[in-house]
């Protein structure tokens, strides 16, 4: 059974987003880590910057690959995961969880309507040949 | 699953990091089929070998093995290998999977009738054990008395009724054993030390482990940091080039550059910050380019980011202060004593 949680937001990149208020929480999928394998360092933007939906945030990178990372909103970064500088392994143990990357204050919502169910992705990972 | 040099191989079994940590602490078990054995027989053996190997193989005693390399005759490599003798007047090279025809062609066209070559990769399988618990695991499953083989010599026997050559070898810096066996028994052999290795903590380790591992140890790996456009004397090799056993194809090339020494050197560096170096990004000093990376990546034992490349003589010194340019930015590395893990092999 894909590792697919129902209250989130997908990117056919395999970013998640979870909404806080006006904010939401980034990470990448657990179909995601599993396919780049142990991730060994992971390049975030710092507080403050700006992200543009569809548009590249950071690059993670795994023993094997170098991967970009895609926001699924656009918006001003208002965290980052320091814990992830030290123990980028947190990635692959908990991708919606401890894992997160960046918290994101919205500039529209609206983008959230662009974004895929949980059913979808669960499709898009099954078609994926998973 | 990968393709690799016209095979389909495992990059991971369990995870790269697991893998690496297992064969560090534990035990893991490769199958490294893929590689290639020649055989060489007959009255001519020996001086078919020393006129295309680098290394001195009349200093082989019979089940003994040692490191040398093809060499081009303007000094590049054509590839490293290990050299067993079978006998007095037979041996076998073990080469590298991605070589094997490119070696083929070089060793019995250069061979001049000296002696019977055989090409015997397709029915001869090869497991790795290695780590810490390797030999009390395939002593445990063996036929005959392991602890007296010493590094860099084989024995032949039987492991799990399998029979073996076990020879005390390997890519990883730990001890551990390469049991060459007949291609038909791999299986149940590798099914045997799993079995037997349980309780050990065993893993079955990939392409991407190995790459990890032998890194840690700073071994060239053909094709990355060594290949024809790289000579033994750049590339730290020249204790694998014995000019004085005699004439050897690339000898005079690498003698003529052993007076002047060599240009630049491969050398060992380790990240400043967190950053992963990878094959063929830039090395720079002080923004300016003077060499590449040839192998980079984390090393899950040393936990630190470190990478092997060539760098001008002048600044292989360890403690030298280069940057790697990573998606555009110089980030800042060191020039590192290697091996970056200390190494475990069995060598008294």
């Amino acid at each position: 059974m894909a590792n697919v949680p129902a209250d989130l937001r997908y990117t056919r990149e395999h970013e998640w987003a979870r909404v806080e208020g006006d904010r939401a929480r980034i990470g990448i999928t657990a179909f995601a880590q599993e396919q780049l394998g142990d991730v060994v360092f992971v390049e975030l933007p710092k507080v403050g910057a700006r992200v543009t939906a569809l548009k590249t945030f950071g690059v993670v990178e795994s023993v094997k690959a170098v991967s970009d990372l895609f926001a699924p909103l656009s918006g001003e970064v208002v965290e980052v995961n320091v814990e992830l500088a030290k123990r980028p392994e947190t990635v692959n143990a908990d991708p919606y969880g401890e894992g997160w990357m960046i918290l994101v204050k919205m500039a529209n919502a609206g983008e959230l309507a662009a974004l895929m169910t949980a059913a979808d992705y669960e499709k898009l990972v099954a078609a994926a040949g998973h | 699953m990968v393709p690799f040099g016209g095979w389909d191989m495992p990059v991971q079994y369990t995870g790269i990091i697991e893998e690496h940590r297992a064969v560090r602490r534990a035990v893991g078990l490769f199958d490294i089929s893929h590689m290639g054995e020649f055989e060489v027989a007959g009255p001519g053996a020996l001086a078919a070998v020393q006129r295309l190997c680098s290394n001195d193989a009349s200093a082989l005693a019979v089940g003994q093995v040692q490191y040398s390399l093809l060499c081009y005759p303007e000094g590049g490599i054509v590839d490293d290998l290990t050299l067993y003798r079978l006998a007095g007047d037979r041996f076998m090279l073990t080469v590298n999977a991605s070589n094997i025809e490119k070696d083929w062609a070089w060793v019995t066209e250069h061979d001049e009738g000296r002696a019977r070559w055989r090409n015997a990769s397709e029915e001869t399988a090869l497991l790795a054990v290695q780590g810490p618990m390797a030999e009390s695991l395939v002593q445990r499953l063996a036929d005959t008395d392991l602890t007296g083989v010493r590094y860099y010599h084989f024995t032949r026997g039987a492991v799990a009724g399998v029979p073996a050559l076990i020879s005390r070898t390997g890519y990883t810096g730990e001890d551990g054993f390469e049991l060459y066996i007949g291609a038909p028994d791999a299986e149940r052999l590798w099914r045997a030390l799993l079995e037997a290795g349980r309780a050990d903590g065993i893993r079955p380790v990939g392409l991407g482990a190995r790459d990890t591992l032998r890194l840690e140890m700073k071994f060239a790996l053909y094709g990355n940091d060594i290949d024809e456009t790289t000579n033994p004397l750049e590339a730290g090799l020249g204790w694998v080039v014995k000019p004085a056993k005699g004439e050897f194809i690339g000898r005079e090339a690498i003698e003529a550059l052993r007076a002047g020494g060599p240009s630049r050197r491969l050398v060992g560096f380790e990240m400043v910050e967190p950053s992963v170096p990878r094959h063929g990004y830039r090395l720079l000093r002080s923004g300016a380019p003077v060499g590449q990376v040839t192998s980079g990546s984390y090393g899950p034992a040393v936990e630190r980011y470190i990478g092997m490349g060539y760098v001008p003589t002048a600044l292989a010194a360890v403690g030298g202060e280069v940057e790697v340019e990573i998606r555009g930015k110089p980030q800042p590395a060191r020039v590192v004593r290697t091996p970056f893990y200390p190494s475990h092999a069995k060598k008294v």
